[in-house]
């Protein structure tokens, strides 16, 4: 596996706050990665390293097996998409996209070739005459991945380009995002803060917190077995159940009712304060509760139709925990129910360090 | 139809845009404002009709008065002939000086500062924001201050009294304000355009040229605006930094109204007054628009 991007010790501060520690990750030739996290995560000032906008405190980043560390963005063979599209506003289409080649003083068949290639994937064509300004949301960021495109470099960044589109739009270029990167192919460094983005873009996702990556695995290992509590909350929606307890061998106790999870598949034995942690949707409710290794008698709080499913409040002990129902299962709040879940998908955390056991 | 019916009812049913009345507060604002626009005009119409009258005519003290004996003698001759000192040339050689001088100084210090600005806010270095502070302090120091250092660091590199030398001069003093304008211009602008040309292989000149000099056009034309104006009415740096040769116009109005050779000709001197202060006045009505806006922009962002 050739490296596309290769980023080693990387640390930036600010003064005295430090964004990013001693940070590495490395980017196979044509692999899509999303740094996802929170905001103020350091996952933008990642990509801004990558870039060459911010010079870095310590560290080295090689970019197609070269150090680009010192290099301008100009000379790192990248391409940027922003979140505010940053079209330059009294540029027609046609002149946005070729801009980059204008400056570099590519001959015109060259840009024209470049620039009707870009057109036609990104199926611009009949905006080229036009102005940002008479363009939509959506087709803006089409016209600044296209700014990208006609470069033909090895890496392209996004810098969140889909947060500032509604509902619809985001989902639709979602979509476009994924089939550009199946037909392009090339290596693609992917920012946001949206987890459905992440998870159905990447092939892996890097998760980041206070400028350190926390998990880097594909979407399956992040959502399945997180390595710690900070990823397990941060990942699915509505997050995962965490239920405190008391962990002896191989029982839980959660507010005094024991819960045997023999069948979690360990990767170290150690007892004390644990965290147990469920999937909403991996809990079942009523016969397929029977079939389950652990099964528990509780009461519904509150129900959320969503429509595709309902999602359910109940209780164990004091501690709340949410499932996810069928749609035509009629849940009704102070009903008794009975539900029931596999340990050996759920996630087994130690309560002080927060890391999977 | 129900709609018919209550209007035909008698009462009139709120639809459409609300009729405008004329209530007795709204007259009395508007009387107010044509009042005060009038006051305002009075010294301007008495330049006026005192540069249309004849001498004699000035003397019988009718200050208000519309001439009796219209003439245009005295325009003529604030022009061309009016004396300063020694030389009766009139006006005309220090409006080509002022020209010249504005000419000059506009494009020179707009582009200083458009550059300083372009760099204080993109291309952020290790005591920048403490360099720009000490710019616009400089826009606190009394211009009385800084002259005679300045005519002694002038005249030691043979600019002092010389066209060049009062460019640099304006140049100097427009910086403050100008390069804050550009600044705050700049600053409004998403920091994503200037990273979206970096990432487009383009250096410092290439966005200043390609990128953001096409998109700071209103905010150059406030300058110009600001520049032209300032330049034509300084008094003090002609005086003292032009040199006998490049008099602007506004010293020379100076000494026309100020030589008296016999008897004060006020109609004349109302002329060159009115002749000088043309320009800036022309400039206002024409961009009185861009004017207010790019103040606003200025003073409101930062």
């Amino acid at each position: 596996m050739t490296s596309s991007v290769s980023i080693r010790e990387l640390s930036l501060s600010f003064g005295h706050v430090k964004v990013l520690e001693s940070l590495d990750l490395e980017v196979a030739q044509g692999e899509f990665i999303v740094l996802l996290g929170p905001s103020g995560c350091g996952k933008s000032t990642l990509l801004n390293c990558i870039a060459g906008l911010l010079d870095v405190s310590d560290g080295e980043i090689h970019i197609s097996g070269r150090n680009v560390t010192w290099d301008e963005p100009k000379d790192r063979g990248i391409g940027m998409v922003f979140q505010s599209y940053a079209l330059y506003p009294q540029m027609t289409v046609e002149r946005n996209l070729s801009f980059g080649l204008r400056v570099a003083r590519m001959p015109k068949p060259e840009i024209d070739a470049r620039v009707k290639r870009a057109s036609e994937i990104l199926q611009i064509e009949p905006l080229l005459q036009r102005k940002p300004v008479e363009l939509s949301g959506g087709q803006r960021q089409r016209v600044a991945i296209g700014r990208a495109l006609v470069r033909d470099v090895d890496v392209f960044l996004f810098d969140e380009p889909l947060s500032n589109l509604d509902a619809k739009l985001r989902s639709d270029l979602r979509i476009e995002i994924k089939r550009l990167h199946q037909r392009l192919k090339n290596t693609m460094i992917y920012v946001t803060h949206d987890q459905v983005e992440a998870m159905t873009l990447a092939d892996r996702i890097a998760i980041m917190k206070n400028g350190v990556i926390q998990q880097l695995d594909d979407p399956h290992t992040i959502y399945n077995k997180p390595v710690n509590l900070f990823v397990a909350g941060f990942i699915g929606s509505p997050s995962m159940n965490f239920l405190r307890g008391q962990l002896t061998g191989t029982d839980i106790s959660v507010d005094g009712q024991t819960i045997s999870i023999a069948s979690y598949p360990f990767e170290s034995h150690a007892g004390g304060p644990a965290v147990l942690g469920i999937r909403p949707e991996h809990v079942a409710l009523g016969d397929e509760a029977r079939k389950m290794p652990v099964q528990i008698e509780s009461e519904i709080e509150l129900v959320e139709p969503m429509g595709a499913d309902t999602i359910a409040w109940t209780k164990i002990g004091t501690q709340s925990l949410t499932f996810r129902a069928a749609a035509e299962v009629h849940l009704v709040p102070g009903q008794k129910v009975l539900i029931g879940f596999d340990p050996s998908r759920g996630s087994v955390f130690n309560a002080e360090s927060g890391q999977r056991i | 139809m129900t709609n018919l019916a209550a209007t035909s009812a008698g009462a009139i049913s709120a639809r459409g845009p609300k009729p405008r009345t004329l209530t007795a507060s709204r007259i009395g604002v508007y009387a107010f404002l044509i009042i005060a626009a009038l006051f305002f005009l009075l010294p301007l119409w008495v330049m006026v009709v005192t540069s249309l009258k004849t001498l004699p005519e000035i003397r019988q003290g009718h200050l208000f008065n519309w001439p009796e004996l219209l003439t245009f003698e005295p325009w003529l001759k604030a022009w061309d002939t009016a004396c300063t000192g020694r030389d009766c040339n009139g006006l005309k050689p220090g409006f080509w000086n002022s020209v010249k001088i504005t000419a000059l100084s506009v494009p020179v210090s707009i582009v200083v500062a458009m550059i300083n600005g372009y760099a204080l806010s993109f291309w952020k270095y290790r005591g920048s924001e403490f360099l720009f502070g000490v710019l616009i302090f400089g826009a606190f120091v009394p211009y009385q201050v800084v002259i005679y250092p300045l005519i002694i660091g002038l005249s030691k590199v043979g600019l002092f009294a010389t066209l060049p030398g009062i460019v640099i001069v304006h140049t100097i003093f427009g910086m403050p304000i100008l390069t804050l304008l550009y600044r705050n211009f700049f600053a409004s602008l998403p920091i994503e355009l200037f990273k979206a040309g970096r990432v487009d292989w383009a250096g410092f000149w290439g966005i200043f040229f390609r990128i953001m000099l096409p998109m700071s056009v209103p905010i150059t034309i406030v300058a110009v605006i600001l520049q032209t104006t300032g330049i034509w009415n300084d008094f003090l740096f002609g005086t003292v930094f032009a040199g006998r040769e490049n008099m602007p116009m506004t010293v020379q109005l100076n000494n026309i109204v100020t030589t008296t050779t016999g008897v004060r000709e006020y109609n004349v001197n109302m002329a060159a007054t009115i002749l000088t202060a043309a320009v800036p006045l022309v400039v206002y009505f024409i961009s009185g628009k861009w004017f207010v806006r790019g103040i606003a922009a200025g003073a409101v962002k930062g």
